[in-house]
């Protein structure tokens, strides 16, 4: 178990830089999440922590230990893939134990610690058999497995799940999510899915075209997004953002519409996106801020989503699901003023 | 045909259409299978006639019959008998074996540096290995035997063999397969520990079992019957090979076509078993691939 910083890291293919210095600081036995849309660095940024891809510039610890020049075995991290990357010709049994190969063990307690893997992972049925024997919830299994049978100081995982229908994915979500708590390694986890990350992170790291938006607590990227772009990536369905202008304590917004919003020290006059989750508009609650007609219901069983066109642009609200307004109705809709966010338009950072 | 009284129309005039539009595909598979059929006779007459004259007497050789009037096991018991094919086979199978372990070797090792690891120059010495395909092995054998000869290789083992160890084919062949290996497997055995060698031998390699299969089969069967250089480079009658020893069976005066049938007739047992051993292991590559995903 251990730390690992990245610092400044960099990464360019020939003349084009993919990842523009990435720095980050995850402490012992964490579970750092990496989301963003594809092609924005993420396995990029794994794969320079396992040591399968160069560093351009930049410092990789593990340990407190600089790795940049270590071989991927002599990291002490494991890694699960994509599409698993067990080995067909193999049973079970060898493909874990083929994570112990290199390691000086004695072979009973290679014996003992396969056994014990394979209990932890609910697999000890299965160890005899090979690879296409199995359903792809249990191959990923396996290949955790393999991962966890060395100990090592820093899990990776690359969308370990996107190749599972949803059902299993909710389920290997938890079971890992049980598996960290368990044996307390640090993991990183890597995966564009926004409610993967959610659910398992301690610490979500939001990317972007090589650069990360922001890091933070699911609840501090859900409740207090940085930019425009963790706002809209992050809850689903994303948040409102109607332009407009702000000026001393009073939002602006097209369509002659005015919104009571907190004071914001010296933003002087300018323009902005005002932003409020479905999650924190209702119709018919207190504070309303806009008004405007539902085009569109889709009912979710305990809420329903309201599409009301508003005179500053469409929006989606969320109404009780026992007692929705109808579509064509004339609806209210309000937030309390801590939920609305202030982004400036040009560089989409948050001001509030 | 005379539709029963009673039964209606449209179902006389539907049996009628299968009818009709059956014919011509009947007509397509007898086609089919009188080509077949021919194209088996084809194959196989060559072997029938082999069998057939290793089983006549001299002096019935030149009858076209195919059932010996008076077969023998004579000339099996003769070749068998006669001290040069035993060495003519023997030196055969080494020649084959080595040669082919050979190829399975550095084919796929070469095959898989091409296909696995980028490195300056890699495409050139690709499309160099490519190129040697077009040479044909006529305007070779000068070049190896002027080389045999200066490092005095010629009536070697050795000699017969260097030129086959490595075939740029192979090379070709098992770096298309090494394609099929997914760059995964390698890194994860990478993470594991293991050296790139060792990643080769326990990773890449079980995976392309069928390439391997066919490429053993292929080099077993090109050298067990390579007859062109192996009668050139060498010179004594215990390094010939079977192909150059049975093409001057007999007497200078008279060639043994008996002899040379019943000779050829046992060198193609190594040939089959070679086969029937390596083909299991296309087949069931195939349904291993068919399975996985
Ligand atoms: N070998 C390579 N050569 C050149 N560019 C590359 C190479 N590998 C990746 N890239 C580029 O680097 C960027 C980041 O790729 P990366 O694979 O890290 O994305 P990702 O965030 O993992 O996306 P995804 O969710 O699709 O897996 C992409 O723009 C990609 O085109
Ligand atoms: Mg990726």
């Amino acid at each position: 178990m251990a730390t690992l910083s990245l610092n400044n890291l960099k990464k360019s293919y020939g003349s084009t830089e993919v990842l523009h210095g990435i720095s980050l600081d995850v402490a012992d036995g964490e579970f750092v999440v990496f989301v963003g849309p594809s092609g924005c660095g993420k396995s990029t940024t794994l794969r320079m922590i396992a040591g399968l891809e160069e560093t351009t510039s930049g410092i990789i610890e593990i340990g407190g230990r600089e790795v940049n020049n270590l071989e991927p075995k002599e990291r002490d991290i494991a890694m699960v893939f994509q599409n698993y990357a067990i080995y067909p010709h193999m049973s079970v049994k060898k493909n874990i134990a083929f994570g112990l190969r290199s390691s000086k063990m004695p072979k009973p307690d290679k014996e003992k610690r396969i056994q014990e893997v394979a209990g932890i992972l609910d697999m000890v049925d299965l160890l005899e058999r090979k690879p296409n024997q199995l359903s792809g919830g249990q191959r990923q299994r396996v290949a955790i497995g393999r991962a966890m049978v060395r100990d090592p100081a820093v899990f990776l995982f690359d969308e370990p799940l996107s190749n599972l229908d949803a059902q299993l994915r909710t389920q290997m979500r938890l079971e890992i999510k049980k598996l960290h708590q368990r044996v307390g390694n640090t993991i990183i986890f890597v995966t564009h899915d926004q409610v993967e990350a959610m659910t398992m992170a301690d610490r979500i790291v939001i990317m972007k075209d090589g650069h990360i938006q922001q890091v933070g607590t699911p609840a501090e990227v859900f409740h207090k997004p940085a930019n425009t772009f963790v706002a809209r990536f992050i809850g689903a369905p994303s948040m409102n953002l109607l332009a407009g202008q702000i000026e001393g304590a009073t939002a602006r917004l097209k369509g002659d519409v005015q919104v009571a919003v907190p004071t914001l020290e010296n933003a002087g006059r300018r323009d902005i996106l005002l932003g409020v989750r479905p999650d924190d508009l209702h119709p018919n609650s207190g504070n309303p801020i806009i008004g405007g007609k539902v085009i569109l219901r889709e009912p979710l069983g305990s809420e329903t989503l309201i599409y009301v066109d508003t005179p500053s642009g469409e929006i989606i609200a969320k109404a009780d699901g026992r007692t929705p307004p109808n579509v064509g109705d004339i609806v209210e809709l309000g937030a309390l003023p801590e939920n609305l966010h202030i982004f400036d338009t040009e560089s989409g950072e948050a001001l509030t | 045909m005379v539709a029963a009284p009673g039964t209606p129309r449209a179902s006389s005039d539907a049996l009628l259409n299968t009818q009709r539009s059956r014919r011509p595909r009947n007509m397509g598979q007898i086609i089919r299978w009188l080509l077949l059929f021919i194209g088996g006779i084809l194959m196989i007459m060559p072997i029938a006639y082999m069998i057939s004259t290793s089983l006549k007497w001299p002096h019935e050789v030149y009858n076209v019959k195919l059932i010996p009037d008076e077969p023998t096991i004579e000339n099996y018991t003769y070749v068998l008998e006669d001290g040069r094919f035993y060495w003519w086979f023997v030196n055969s199978i080494i020649i084959a074996t080595i040669t082919t372990i050979c190829n399975l070797l550095f084919d796929s090792l070469v095959g898989y540096t091409l296909c696995k690891f980028r490195f300056p120059g890699r495409q050139i010495v690709f499309i160099a290995i490519l190129s040697t395909l077009m040479i044909p092995t006529e305007m070779l054998v000068i070049p190896w035997y002027l080389m045999s000869q200066s490092f005095g290789w010629l009536d070697s083992y050795w000699g017969i063999m260097f030129p086959g160890l490595m075939t740029a084919f192979g090379t070709f062949l098992m770096k298309q397969f090494f394609e099929s290996v997914p760059d995964d497997f390698i890194e994860a055995a990478r993470i594991d520990g293991l050296n790139e060698l060792q990643i080769w031998w326990t990773v890449a390699m079980p995976l392309v079992k069928p390439a391997l299969a066919a490429l053993a089969i292929f080099v077993f069967l090109g050298n067990w019957t390579a007859f062109l250089w192996p009668l050139i480079v060498t010179n004594s009658v215990d390094m010939y090979t079977i192909p150059v020893g049975l093409s001057g069976f007999g007497d200078e005066a008279d060639v043994a076509w008996e002899l040379i049938m019943t000779g050829a007739a046992i060198s193609t047992i190594p040939t089959l078993v070679v086969f029937l051993i390596f083909q299991r292991f296309i087949i069931r590559g195939v349904v291993m691939a068919g399975l996985k995903g």
